[in-house]
């Protein structure tokens, strides 16, 4: 217990939040709260105020870490369950619906929701099985001095961006269009290469941009000079070339109800108002909680609501299509096939995959 | 030895060996036969905080009545096994029918998942086996060779590769092979060639892995030639002296001769310990050019929202039947000994 204090309140401290103070967490009843979740900031963030509402009576316990979509089925498929709350994207939800492992959450938001926005709340016919509190996707992040010094309007298709790093490179601003690594780089690796000024144009996850907009981060006037705007579209379908995708939390199904309201409550005191108050914790994210007022970090994501980019699919099958085409496409953006081969192949993946989990026939 | 004394001896261990490897092998062959339950799905309306959208949904308390009746799945017999993640016989037969060359034919077999890992694991332990042996073996002669009081600094520094965690390993050679890090770099500045990434051509890719392979493994055959090369006998070498071998001669007709055996024994290890290759694929992540077997079962377990562990079962059990081919010619030696001496 005390280690688990200890470490909320190094986790508060790392983020800033500066005070640990939980006199506001007041909890009715007894119960246990035990919290999966996935390992980035916003929701580090989350889960250190959920954490606030330990006390005599309520015992809170967090694992944050990247593995949680690993973990989640077998940890909710338990009775009791492992953890009594997972914090969940709506990818990752799909794999615990289609185990029948969540909770309907219907009456505890009745009973202790009343801070909550109707759009924040996740059903599936009807019944809510899930909290949003958060959006997400993927933006475009550009270099507004390099842009306008050399009158280049922000790229609205992808078309437009490849003309607009060709120009760059024929000025002599950037050294080339693309590095020939780009297969192997995350928003982690790409930070040093943007704060090296060897980037002008990047798309990347809105959840990320904090870091590349920070302004007391390591380059500070090259991050001021970052701005982010919607998704580019491709050929002509005039939609931003991404999905929409929302944070949010589910309960176990496999639970005590004690433990179950505990929980809930807990949660609503995180996504309190409070949350965002700080305004530190509010550039994070695309909140989508009360009192939220959009940062420049989340501009993208609502660019991207704006002009028509989809929501992820829930279907169940999502999750082997994605992985199909991520393991095949590699060797077309190489140029070592033609896209009809690597599609080919992306095909024979996904049926293999989608008959062995009984999709397919 | 009576019976029974001998059984006595040996019932731990076969115990043992029966609890920790024979069960859990039978229980990969069985689970490789089973896929999913088909689907039962029904339409839904989901809400979220970007609108409604009908999608179809598993109907989970439906899976679950049919999964109480028949725990293991749907039998699907040796399905898995033929299936294009796999031997893929029928998307053979198609590339058959469709190529015209053999060159185009094996091109386009070579690039199924299977086949693809299966050329990967073989070249990997084919090359980086041989190497390690020969490189660990010059090291032995040459630290053997030094005087004293700086061997055992020079000992450990040799050692050093080995005691780096694989993954750790790989990882730092991925930075420094970075077309930013410090290889990287310097191969752009010696080839002329800005564009040149070792992470991007397949070629290259597979080159860095079998230098890392080398880099890692050869302090092991060191060590064990290093030990072998104190027990080469004194007055063999002498005598040697004598006749007037020159330092290679005596190397190639007495220390080689005597280190033979040794070399078997790390051949076997290495064959063992590269076919399975698998951490240097994660730590340089090279799985859009280079993938190993270990690395399908991997990616079947832990790619998708759930584990597919029919495919895993199945190319955990086709490795296996690799492991005993590849050493199949020590073990019928063995057999034959044993004949022998009986």
């Amino acid at each position: 217990m005390t280690k688990m204090l200890l470490s909320t309140a190094a986790t508060a401290a790392l983020i800033g939040l500066g005070s640990t103070a939980s006199a506001d967490c007041a909890i009715e009843g007894e119960g246990s709260v035990r919290i999966l979740a996935n390992d980035f900031q916003a929701l580090n963030a989350v889960v250190s105020r959920a954490a606030e509402c330990a006390s005599d009576t309520v015992e809170v316990t967090t694992n944050e870490t990247e593995e949680h979509k690993d973990i989640q089925v077998a940890a909710l498929s338990t009775d009791p369950a492992a953890y009594t709350v997972a914090l969940v994207a709506n990818g990752s939800l799909v794999p615990l619906l289609n185990e029948g492992l969540t909770r309907p959450l219907d009456d505890l938001v009745a009973e202790y929701g009343e801070g909550l926005m109707d759009s924040q709340l996740v059903r599936v016919n009807g019944e809510i099985v899930a909290i949003a509190f958060m959006a997400n996707s993927q933006m475009l992040h550009y270099r507004a001095d390099l842009l306008e010094e050399n009158g280049i309007a922000v790229p609205e298709t992808y078309e437009d961006m490849i003309a607009a790093s060709q120009s760059l490179a024929d000025a002599g601003v950037m050294a080339d269009q693309m590095s020939s690594d780009f297969l192997t780089y995350d928003s982690n690796e790409a930070l040093p290469y943007w704060e090296a000024e060897e980037v002008a144009l990047k798309t990347g996850w809105g959840s990320r941009t904090a870091a590349f907009i920070d302004e007391n981060g390591a380059a500070p006037e090259i991050a001021a000079q970052t701005k982010v705007a919607a998704m580019p579209s491709w050929g002509d379908n005039d939609i931003p070339a991404t999905t929409l995708w929302w944070d949010g939390f589910t309960m176990a199904k496999n639970i005590s109800d004690e433990d179950a309201a505990a929980t809930f409550q807990a949660m609503m005191y995180a996504l309190s108002p409070e949350l965002v108050a700080d305004p530190e914790t509010a550039a994070l994210a695309a909140w989508l909680v009360d009192g939220y007022t959009p940062t420049p970090a989340s501009e993208g994501v609502f660019a991207n609501v704006e002009a028509g980019a989809r929501p992820y699919p829930m279907t169940p099958y999502m999750g082997m299509l994605h992985t199909a085409l991520g393991n095949n496409l590699a060797e077309f953006l190489q140029g070592q096939e033609s896209a009809e081969k690597a599609l080919e192949d992306a095909v024979a993946d996904y049926t293999t995959a989608a008959t062995e989990a009984g999709f397919l026939q | 030895m009576p019976h029974k004394t001998f059984l006595a001896f040996i019932l731990p261990s076969l115990i043992v060996m029966l609890l920790f490897v024979a069960l859990p092998i039978a229980s990969v062959v069985y689970q490789s036969l089973f896929i999913e339950h088909e689907q039962i799905m029904t339409e839904v309306e989901n809400c979220g905080p970007f609108g409604c959208t009908v999608e179809r949904r598993v109907d989970s308390q439906a899976m679950e009545a049919l999964r109480s009746e028949q725990p293991a799945g749907r039998f699907n017999g040796l399905g898995t096994y033929f299936n294009s993640g796999h031997l893929a016989f029928e998307r053979i037969g198609q590339i058959w029918d469709r190529t015209e060359t053999w060159g185009d034919f094996i091109d386009q077999v070579m690039n199924l998942p299977f086949y693809k890992a299966l050329i990967f694991t073989l070249a990997y332990t084919f090359i980086v086996t041989p190497c390690v042996i020969v490189l660990g073996f010059f090291i032995a002669l040459g630290v053997n060779a030094i005087p004293g009081l700086i061997k055992g600094p020079v000992i450990f520094f040799s050692l050093l590769p080995m005691i780096v965690t694989p993954l750790i390993g790989s990882l730092v050679l991925y930075w420094m092979i970075d077309s930013r890090g410090i290889i990287g770099s310097a191969l752009q500045v010696i080839f002329n060639d800005p564009t040149l990434s070792l992470k991007a051509s397949p070629t290259l890719t597979w080159v860095t892995l079998f230098v890392y392979g080398i880099w890692h493994s050869a302090p092991f055959a060191f060590v064990v030639f290093y030990a072998g090369l104190q027990g080469v006998p004194r007055d063999t070498m002498e005598s040697a002296m004598v006749d007037g071998a020159s330092r290679w001669e005596r190397v190639r007709f007495v220390t080689i001769p005597y280190l033979l055996p040794l070399a078997t024994f790390i051949a076997l290890m290495q064959l063992m310990d590269n076919f399975r290759v698998f951490e240097p694929i994660v730590g340089f992540s090279a799985e859009a050019n280079a993938t190993s077997l270990s690395y399908l079962i991997y990616s079947d377990l832990r790619g998708s929202d759930s584990p597919l562990f029919a495919s895993a079962a199945a190319t955990s059990v086709l490795t296996t039947i690799g492991v005993i081919i590849l050493l199949m010619p020590v073990l019928i030696r063995t057999w034959r000994d044993f004949n022998r001496k009986a």
